[in-house]
């Protein structure tokens, strides 16, 4: 499998990057030596071995479902970088 | 005649700690000549966020607090935090632009279990940018030197990544300890390559809430310190079973450093051969000979042990990591904080470019590996394939360890390297880390201890693997190994003319 111009294109849309077009043709490169060297996986056998999950053998813990915090409108504007009232600033989303 | 101010940093943390306990030195003095020293070492570039003024109202309220007969465990003793734990009210970058000027309103559990027990900040060390990288050259705020030079040139070199800013500091006496993160090696290999101490535990063992997320099922606090004691004494504040991650665990935390001196006699340590590879220098495996001598000096066993899944512990883990890295960098978006890109047609427009503009090079190219190996059609090809890899290579160590108690191997594949010796090839630099990741993708407990010089008079550290959540074993045996290599060097202070 190789990665070209028009795969980082795609990823990098998936991934919601700006990557300059200059930058496209080095990054295949790069990704591609990369994936190369991880091809070595193919050569082991898997079969019937499950995926991890966690390292841990650990049931995920439940809580009680109710709220334990909250009512932090101020703070959790103070990082915004644009924001009005309580509320985050962006571009027009609905024309 | 009360002790200058070099021999204050000089100190081990114990060492303070007994110091500050017997009232000979206050938290203030201690803390103001650290204050000073990271003043005079600012040509290392180890704090992205120096502290000072808040580290001394600390030892301020720690004093009084001493005065009152209230210890805390780390009572005054002045520390430097990676600046990736969250601190609320100090800036947090993560050593990227695109957090810039982020001032968590929270504060993260690991420095919330420092600050309770009585340590003082001292500031937030530098990194690799979202401790992405192996040499903390990937940083926004430029790279850190190693306060270690070659005995042969005067030539600048890295101090190891990503918790770098934090090796640097532990070694050039600018604080008395450091937290630092290790996903792939990221505490064990700097604190080799600068000569001290770097402990990963085992994965639950610290909480991660508050710390900027990188690859969440790898990620995991530790203390890099001067010695294996302060190790000790770090992971016991450090570690706690948290609400707040529900991946912490919960186990007792022991005292560590009352088990420290119990000796390795019988204990059974493990050499796996795969970590003979090829191309790495004969005094890396010349020190790693001696260590397992040293410990089987002082009545340990040695037995070989096989890892077969070794090799491919490295591919296993850049789809791993990069896939979770994409997943948990995806809230990087220039709408709730962080940077934003100016003169955004719409709403996409702004994602893309503030990411691309905030992003350095290194963390573009995982997020784009990360994206790709979890798109449709190429999922099951890498990333479930390496979810099964990891399997095995757990098994390895779950099979290794029927036979013993600990694993000794080397840290790293060499000592420090120069600065932009390894930059170009982004393989080249990963491989930085063949002897450490394997430990993370099993989850499993890491300690690096100083060992010996090379030729040339740079570091090199022995490492040790143990059992999950047996870290107190693991510190005992490291410990046996510290008392052994006896390593006590330290940087002539360059920086300091």
């Amino acid at each position: 499998m190789s990665v070209d111009k028009d795969t980082v294109r795609r990823i990098a849309k998936l991934a919601r990057l700006a990557v300059p077009e200059t930058r496209l043709e080095p990054m295949a490169g790069e990704l591609n030596s990369i994936f190369q060297w991880v091809e070595m996986l193919g050569e082991v056998n898997v079969e019937g071995v499950p995926a991890m999950t966690s390292v841990e053998a650990q049931k995920l813990k439940w809580r009680e479902d109710k709220v334990t915090d909250g009512g932090r409108a101020d703070e959790l504007m103070i990082n915004a970088p644009e924001s009005t009232d309580h509320f985050f600033v962006v571009p027009k989303v609905v024309e | 005649m009360p002790p200058i101010s070099s021999d204050l940093t000089a100190m081990t943390l114990a060492e303070a700690r007994d110091a500050i306990k017997a009232k000979k030195i206050s938290s203030k003095e201690l803390t103001g000549a650290f204050v000073k020293a990271i003043e005079v070492g600012r040509p290392l570039n180890a704090f992205i966020t120096e502290a000072g003024e808040q580290a001394m109202l600390m030892a301020d309220a720690s004093d009084r607090r001493i005065a009152k007969g209230e210890m805390g465990a780390l009572e005054g003793l002045p520390l430097a935090i990676k600046d990736l734990f969250c601190t609320k009210g100090v800036r947090t970058t993560a050593a990227s632009k695109i957090l810039g000027n982020f001032v968590p309103p929270y504060e993260s559990t690991v420095t919330q279990n420092l600050w309770d027990a009585g340590a003082v900040m001292l500031g937030k060390t530098n990194l690799d940018e979202f401790a992405m990288g192996s040499s903390n050259e990937t940083s926004a705020f430029g790279p850190v030197f190693n306060p270690w030079r070659a005995s042969n040139s005067n030539a600048n070199l890295v101090p190891g990544g990503s918790s770098g800013g934090s090796s640097a500091a532990v070694a050039a006496d600018l604080c008395l300890a450091a937290t630092g993160t290790d996903t792939g090696g990221s505490i064990r290999q700097p604190a080799a390559v600068t000569g001290r101490v770097g402990l990963k535990p085992t994965y639950g063992r610290c909480s991660r809430f508050g710390i900027v997320a990188f690859a969440s099922s790898l990620d995991q606090a530790g203390p890099m310190t001067k010695t294996v004691r302060d190790a000790a004494i770090m992971l016991k504040t450090m570690a706690s079973v948290d609400a707040k991650d529900s991946t912490s665990v919960n186990l007792p935390v022991p005292d560590y450093e009352k088990l420290l001196e119990g000796g390795i006699k019988g204990l059974k340590v493990g050499i796996p051969k795969e970590y003979r590879i090829e191309g790495v220098p004969a005094e890396i495996n010349a020190l790693w000979t001696k260590g397992a001598e040293w410990m089987k000096a002082q009545g340990a066993e040695i037995v070989e042990v096989s890892l077969p899944h070794t090799k491919y512990a490295l591919p296993t883990y850049y789809i791993v990591a990069p896939a979770e890295c994409s997943s948990n960098l995806a809230r990087y978006d220039g709408v709730r904080f962080g940077h934003r890109a100016s003169g955004a047609r719409d709403i996409t427009d702004l994602y893309e470019k503030s990411r691309g503009e905030g992003f350095g090079a290194e963390v573009q190219r995982r997020i784009l590996i990360g994206t790709y190996v979890l798109s449709a059609g190429y999922y099951d090809a890498y990333y479930a394939r390496a979810q099964k890899l990891r399997t095995l290579i757990k098994r390895d160590f779950d099979q290794a360890f029927e036979k013993c108690d600990v694993l000794l191997t080397p840290t790293t594949p060499g000592p420090a390297f120069a600065v932009g010796a390894k930059t170009t090839d982004p393989l080249e630099m990963y491989l930085q880390d063949v002897f450490t990741v394997t430990v993370n993708l099993a989850g499993l407990p890491g300690i690096s201890v100083p060992a010996g010089l090379t030729e040339t008079g740079l570091p090199l550290g022995l490492q040790l693997i143990g059992k999950a959540f047996d870290e107190a074993t693991l510190l005992r045996a490291a410990y046996a190994v510290e008392t052994a290599a006896d390593f006590k060097h330290s940087p002539a202070k360059w920086w300091n003319l």
